[in-house]
């Protein structure tokens, strides 16, 4: 090893009048930074492998232990900042592409912040959700245009696949792969508790879940891993994906390590094989293209399941949008650059796509102005982070909203964005057994049960308070929204007037 | 009667349950002042390595061998809990060999301890139970106990 050219990122701070030796720290850090001098008796830390993951931090007994992020830096340099200069040291030293995980960290715009609601006041009164019933159900699917009658002028009342959801919020797609077993058990139960749905990402659907179909969105991608006639009918709906919100344009690459077992078998490709996701779906490269695979899926599973197209929030989605929605898919779920990942190129996912706001709201203003708006449904997700921007997106246009970051951290994870290299302690994003049984669905399930039904009881309380009692007289409703120091260009793509107007 | 339950699916042998209980039962409010610089002697111990492990304390049995087997009568149940009377205790440990669990241990002075459930410690409730990070070890009743 030559010279390493960056002190450690962190520090590991230990409080030797609190520490007791319980080496608790030791057994749970994955990136083995916690030892026992075993000469002296006390524990001793190398903080070159701590990831911040505030593991050791949070079982800790006696509160002995904190990660700080250390304070040796380079000189200071607006330009050339501290990440930047070490981001080169470290493709200087390895020649490769530098991954990340999680959503963009980046100080960009987050429109949802500059956004209010409004409140009722005086002249309409607000609702007490307490008191007065208050419905936050939605249906995603296709609607019909117009009221239809047969010859005997008796109502037709067929209608397409509808997905039912008690509340406007879906977990989106996460991989049996990029996530462990415990953590896929704790969302579809959760799921299955809720009246909502889960989404298998591309990696198949273990047969233990198979129960959990009612509630489960089985994901076609471009590696087509795990499709099979039963998985397309075992799921509510089928999720065709174009895009991801964290790597626009880019495939996926689960390596090799993680094909193991149950992984290899429901992803149905060799162990230890890499799994690799092509950049585009090879047998689409128009919107006449995506309609074969949209209908092939329907044929597939006889025109009773909603078929929905994700993409990413890209320069010119709403016209993207608009294909979309004229290919025959009943939903569109667009995410945004802020969504999550198990591992994407750093400057892909820092510098790729656009904020799901400004997407959200041009998507649907293009479809109201083509008359398509009722012709599908729009799913938006890309750091849906709290109840509030759950009420947002629905006053901008959006049917309801995929959710994930904010359900793993339900789960425990601490964000320190080092999913890509397998070794999660929370047991979430890794397939290590000893690290996956940290993960219990039983409470898994429970905390995200608990933070979906204090969203919902949030939705309902800002929905009494804008005098609205159901989730379908909200959404698109921008009246509902005011802007706070945002530019008349970007006010003018939010389709909102500014605070005061 | 509730007891407490280990489940070794979701035990991660991270050794809390141990040290919980050490503190629970020395009777000090502040937990690094009580076990700092000491060997704990703990009444529940994880057993296994890092593919399988699972914390072992007293199973409460119906009819406990170690009372049977106690030349002092120092052991004795009491609403279904097995307890000891330590000023009774001769430390012969003859309930230590008996036990088919592996439960019982000399305490610091070599006289037999073993879990009674936190019910006369201070914590109200089993330590090891409420500190198991990961609900591997449960306080409730069921129907199959030995």
């Amino acid at each position: 090893m030559g010279v390493e050219l960056f002190y450690p990122e962190f520090e590991v701070v230990r409080n030797y009048d609190r520490c007791i030796a319980c080496r608790v720290c030791e057994r749970q850090c994955a990136n083995e930074v916690h030892s026992l001098l075993e000469s002296k008796g006390i524990m001793i830390s190398d903080e070159s492998k701590c990831v911040n993951c505030q593991r050791c931090v949070a079982l800790c007994p006696t509160r002995a232990l904190k990660i700080v992020k250390s304070n040796c830096t380079l000189r200071e340099n607006a330009n050339w900042q501290n990440d930047t200069i070490r981001e080169i040291y470290k493709q200087a030293q390895s020649g490769g592409i530098l991954l990340s995980s999680m959503g963009n960290p980046k100080p960009l715009p987050v429109y949802w912040d500059k956004i209010l609601i409004n409140a009722s006041q005086v002249t309409n009164p607000p609702i007490d959700p307490l008191r007065e019933p208050m419905e936050t159900r939605v249906f995603l699917g296709k609607k019909p245009e117009r009221v239809q009658r047969d010859e005997t002028g008796a109502l037709k009342c067929e209608l397409p696949p509808q997905l039912e959801l008690t509340m406007p919020i879906m977990f989106s797609a996460m991989s049996y792969g990029s996530l462990s077993y415990n953590a896929h058990a704790s969302l579809a139960r959760a799921a299955e508790k809720l009246g909502i749905l889960y989404n298998t990402g591309e990696g198949g659907l273990h047969e233990d879940f198979l129960r959990y179909g009612k509630n489960t969105i089985v994901q076609v991608a471009s590696g087509r891993f795990g499709v099979h006639e039963g998985y397309l009918r075992s799921g509510a709906a089928i999720e065709i994906k174009m895009g991801q919100g964290a790597k626009p344009g880019i495939g996926g690459h689960l390596p090799g390590t993680k094909i193991v077992g149950d992984v290899s078998r429901t992803r149905m490709i060799p162990e230890g094989t890499d799994a690799i996701s092509p950049a585009p779906h090879h047998d689409i490269y128009s919107i006449e293209d995506l309609r074969q695979l949209v209908f092939s899926l329907k044929e597939a599973t006889e025109y009773q399941k909603p078929v929905i197209v994700k993409v990413a929030a890209v320069h010119n989605i709403a016209a993207i949008a608009s294909g979309i929605a004229r290919s025959g898919a009943d939903i569109i779920a667009i995410d945004g650059f802020r969504g999550g990942t198990g591992a994407a190129p750093t400057r892909i996912r820092d510098n790729v796509g656009i904020p799901i706001e400004l997407a959200l709201a041009a998507v649907d203003q293009r479809l109201r102005d083509e008359g398509i708006r009722n012709s599908i449904s729009l799913v938006v997700g890309g750091s849906i982070r709290n109840a509030s921007d759950v009420v947002k997106a629905i006053a901008l246009g959006a049917d309801a909203v995929y959710i994930a970051t904010a359900g793993l951290i339900a789960l425990g994870c601490h964000l320190c964005r080092t999913c890509q290299t397998g070794r999660c302690n929370w047991g979430i994003a890794t397939q290590r057994p000893d690290l996956v049984r940290r993960l219990n669905p039983d409470i898994g399930c429970e905390r995200l049960v608990n933070l979906l039904t204090a969203w919902q009881h949030e939705i309902m309380e800002m929905m009494g308070g804008m005098g609205i009692n159901s989730i379908e007289a909200l959404r698109g409703n921008r009246l509902m929204l005011r802007g706070i120091g945002l530019t008349g260009k970007e006010l003018e793509i939010l389709g909102i007037a500014h605070a005061g107007e | 009667m509730k007891r407490v339950y280990v489940n070794e699916q979701w035990c991660l042998g991270c050794h809390l349950c141990e040290y919980y209980c050490a503190f629970a039962n020395s009777g000090l409010s502040d937990m690094a002042t009580a076990l700092k610089g000491t060997r704990i002697v703990p009444r529940i111990h994880v057993e296994g390595d890092n593919s399988v492990s699972f914390a072992v304390s007293c199973r409460h049995c119906k009819d406990p061998i170690c009372m049977q087997s106690c030349i002092a009568g120092a052991i004795y149940r009491e609403d279904g809990v097995v307890r000891i009377r330590k000023e009774k205790c001769v430390g012969c440990l003859t309930c230590i060999l008996v036990c088919p669990y592996g439960s019982l241990t000399p305490d610091e002075t070599g006289i037999a301890q073993k879990c009674e459930l936190c019910l006369q410690n201070g914590s109200g409730a089993p330590a090891c139970v409420r500190g198991c990070p990961n609900r591997a070890i449960v306080y409730e009743e069921r129907e199959d106990a030995v």
